[in-house]
């Protein structure tokens, strides 16, 4: 090896990348270029960690850890656009009107939906769930009627089942005409929890 | 909103790229126009890239073809720096470079920045990342024979410039 290559070899330049800074500068550029589909940032919850996407049109997805975070970005990404990217800024309002609501500051969320993961009739479904006031509950016979199909319940409980935007479309709110709990995408027990947060079931 | 189009290629959430290959991107850019443009230009790099990222037909060589638009953007910043310097005063803008970010063997990699794009790419592959010809080719697009060639040819450029 010659001395000049010697040379090259040992005096790489020193890298430094403020990565924060970094992120939240490309996530600004991205945005301002209209580059920038799916913006998506993490919050801490009673219910464990939370992660909401958002897009230019609103708030897409809310995903709880246990769905696990690559499986959602990547059906995110499949299902709407690969143009993603960690940036806290375009889903600050969010996570601020998420964090109110967990602090018991805020009983309903004011936020633009992003249905585009939603079709059909669940879509039906999912409007109607979140027009449900906090401290309310439904039944998933009445909120199929809300969707046109008063026999559908069956079919309003699947919707449910898969609702993306957990919380914000309050799809704990419906319950079995009897009142048991019915079944809940995160799990029963954050759904006793966030049914005891607004008072309809004892803490 | 943009959707891929015709071929329904899987392409991963571009933040995965940003997140495996932004640092050793950076250290790429840092050897190849300084650690004062590095960041803008790799700021530029993912812009270009997630720009054209929906239109992409296939997600075989994601980092090589990261890597050709780095090298691209790296020309033009050290064209643009050409461009002003060639207006300013001799040496003038040499003692604004921060000193904080001045390293053991400057004027080497500044005559390494002043190489024609591929011989400079072909360098920071082979040297810094300490890639075997046929990775340095890949990486930039080209086949393994080119690949020595820019290196050889980079290395035959820089001699000269050392020893004047």
């Amino acid at each position: 090896m010659t001395d000049l290559e010697q040379r090259l070899r040992e005096a790489p330049p020193e890298p430094f990348l403020d990565r924060p800074r970094f992120a939240a500068a490309l996530g600004r550029r991205a945005s301002a270029a209209r580059l920038l589909d799916v913006a998506y940032a993490s919050i801490d919850s009673p219910l464990g960690e939370l992660t909401v996407f958002v897009t230019p049109r609103g708030l897409l997805r809310v995903a709880y850890d246990s769905e696990g975070g690559e499986a959602v970005l990547a059906e995110v990404a499949e299902r709407v656009s690969p143009r993603i990217l960690r940036a806290p800024a375009r889903t600050d309002e969010a996570r601020r009107q998420l964090d109110g609501y967990f602090a018991s500051n805020r009983r309903r969320f004011d936020l633009p939906i992003d249905w585009s993961l939603v079709h059909g009739f669940a879509r039906g479904v999912l409007r109607a769930t979140a027009e449900l006031p906090f401290g309310e509950t439904s039944t998933y016979g009445r909120m199929a009627r809300a969707a046109g199909s008063p026999r559908a319940a069956r079919a309003a409980g699947n919707a449910l089942g898969s609702n993306p935007i957990p919380i914000v479309v309050p799809c704990h709110r419906v319950l079995h005409a009897d009142g048991t709990l019915g079944g809940y995408s995160g799990g029963l027990d954050r759904k006793r929890i966030l049914l005891a947060l607004e008072g309809s079931l004892p803490a | 909103m943009a959707r891929p189009v015709s071929s329904r290629v899987q392409l991963p959430p571009f933040q995965r790229l940003v997140d495996d290959h932004g640092a050793e991107l950076h250290r790429f850019l840092v050897a190849s126009v300084g650690p004062t443009d590095a960041e803008d230009c790799l700021q530029e790099t993912l812009l270009s890239a997630l720009r054209a990222y929906p239109r992409l037909r296939h997600a075989d060589n994601l980092r090589a073809w990261l890597y050709v638009i780095a090298q691209r953007k790296a020309t033009d910043t050290v064209r643009s720096r050409q461009r002003h310097r060639a207006g300013a005063l001799d040496g003038v803008e040499e003692r604004l470079v921060a000193p904080a970010h001045r390293t053991g063997d400057d004027d080497l990699w500044s005559s390494v920045r002043a190489l024609p794009a591929k011989q400079r790419a072909a360098l920071v592959h082979r040297f810094v990342f300490d890639l075997a010809y046929r990775d340095v080719g890949e990486r930039m697009g080209i086949s393994e024979e080119a690949a020595r060639q820019n290196v050889s040819a980079g290395l035959r450029r820089l001699r000269v410039e050392v020893d004047r």
